[in-house]
């Protein structure tokens, strides 16, 4: 922050109250009423203001790796297994706790993501004839496009560069709408291959959530809700469309998502 | 379910660690991203934040039926911090700030780029740019770095991020503050900073 625009110090933690929204009504207006007035006070709270931008901008936040997901479901599995004998909860505290948990734990837990792994091939054997889109690929596809570089082949939050792309490589043109105004960006899209057919996957975003909507033609019609593996899976069908949205967004969010996705007016 | 405390008499294990682990799967694990996130800025160093997360899991997998769940990503932030804390403290301070330039070079494929642009050149400036953005984060201090991270980059409330760090909410307020200016600072000798203030 500039030194030429020092603000009053007694008022410097309420600026940033104000300008991350957690000031009440009362404080609020009369630190806006006293920024019209200060120019120093001002000049910080918009320096304030467009760091904050600039950090959201900034595409800070990092993925958890897949791999990580699956060493942490594996140690769970493995602890479950245990339960019978051992003693959770009462697992002592020992001086380093984060001592490559990997090695010790992993002998163990191997053994089972190798089984949980031989498990989900067979339900894919199973399930892959008939639904179009079993939640195991879904979530499959959903981490795949995750793992770097592999989250778009077309890169665009243009509807009209996205949807061209998909001309020609699809026999059906999947709708595509760009949901900048409700906060989920549309980040560009992808062919992935699920159900032993090629679908179209378009990635929006939320607050640095990437959200996978993999679209079918001929909907079906059964709306449901899932889990897979901590990714949560939307399927619904629309305007002669199945739908299937696969995020670690929380539910609610997910539903917010579809509702912006219907009301929008771009349909084929 | 209170198997959690029960679990401990003998109660064999059946169906029930099933549902525990279902329910674990959908309250807690969509919190993940943010948790590695917070681990990666806290240890500044992926496999670290690796091995603080999946301990702080396992953790959360322990003790989830029995605590608050009002707010899981706030409990589960609370714990990475707790088991981040504990690996410094047995590890020693020294090696956090020794580690500062080897942590400033991200892993390959540690991060998702930003594809909101379209063209290669766009995508590259932008990468550098988060690279830049990422390097004056990581070297804030540790108690400026976390509400930094917690508040701009996660968008916790004040409320929470007094509860994920045990601070009063004032404390949090004169801490974020001095974190913003110290972060504008850091920001201000980056070479990247001059591309966006023109």
């Amino acid at each position: 922050m500039n030194a030429a625009f020092r603000p009053c110090p007694e008022r410097e933690p309420l600026l940033h109250g104000l300008a991350d929204g957690e000031l009440d009504a009362a404080n609020a207006l009369a630190l806006e009423a006293h920024l019209g007035s200060c120019a120093c006070c001002s000049a910080a709270f918009n320096e304030i203001v467009d760091q904050k931008a600039l950090l959201r901008r900034g595409n800070l936040r990092f993925y958890a790796p897949a791999s990580l997901r699956g060493r942490a479901l594996a140690a769970i599995e493995a602890e479950n297994e245990a339960a019978g004998a051992a003693v959770p909860a009462a697992v002592p505290d020992r001086a380093s706790p984060v001592v490559r948990p990997r090695f010790g734990l992993n002998r163990g837990a191997a053994l089972f993501s190798a089984m949980a792994l031989a498990a989900s091939l067979v339900l894919f054997v199973w399930s892959g004839s008939n639904a179009p889109g079993p939640d195991q690929e879904l979530a499959a596809a959903h981490v795949r496009s995750l793992l770097a570089a592999h989250l778009t082949d077309v890169a665009s939050s243009d509807q009209h560069t996205v949807k061209p792309w998909f001309l020609g490589k699809l026999d059906f043109a999947p709708p595509v709408a760009t949901l900048e105004k409700e906060d989920f960006p549309l980040i560009g899209g992808r062919l992935d291959y699920i159900g032993g057919r090629v679908v179209p996957a378009l990635v929006y975003k939320r607050h640095g959530h990437i959200i996978n909507v993999f679209v079918w033609p001929h909907g079906k019609g059964q709306a449901a809700t899932r889990t897979m593996d901590g990714y949560h899976i939307l399927a619904w069908s629309s305007g002669g469309f199945d739908y299937a949205a696969v995020s670690d967004l929380n539910m609610a969010e997910l539903q917010a998502f579809r509702e912006a996705l219907e009301k929008e007016p771009s349909r084929p | 379910m209170r198997d959690a405390r029960f679990g401990q008499a003998g109660r064999p294990a059946c169906t029930i660690p099933a549902q525990r682990k279902a329910a674990f799967e959908a309250e807690i694990l969509p919190h993940l991203d943010a948790a590695f996130t917070l681990a990666r800025y806290l240890t500044r160093r992926s496999d670290l934040a690796e091995d603080i997360v999946q301990d702080a899991l396992l953790r959360a997998y322990r003790s989830f039926e029995t605590a608050r769940a009002d707010n899981r990503g706030a409990w589960l932030m609370a714990i990475v911090r707790n088991c981040f804390l504990t690996w410094k403290a047995a590890n020693g301070g020294h090696r956090d700030r020794e580690n500062c330039a080897e942590a400033q070079v991200p892993a390959a494929g540690d991060w998702e780029e930003a594809a909101e642009q379209s063209t290669p050149e766009s995508i590259l400036l932008r990468q550098e740019q988060s690279h830049a953005l990422r390097a004056a984060i990581e070297s804030l201090p540790g108690q400026f770095r976390e509400v930094l991270v917690l508040k701009d980059i996660e968008d916790m409330s004040y409320r929470e991020i007094a509860d994920i760090t045990g601070a009063p909410i004032g404390t949090v307020m004169s801490r974020l503050s001095r974190a913003r200016k110290l972060f504008a600072e850091a920001w201000k000798q980056t070479p990247a900073s001059m591309e966006t203030r023109s």
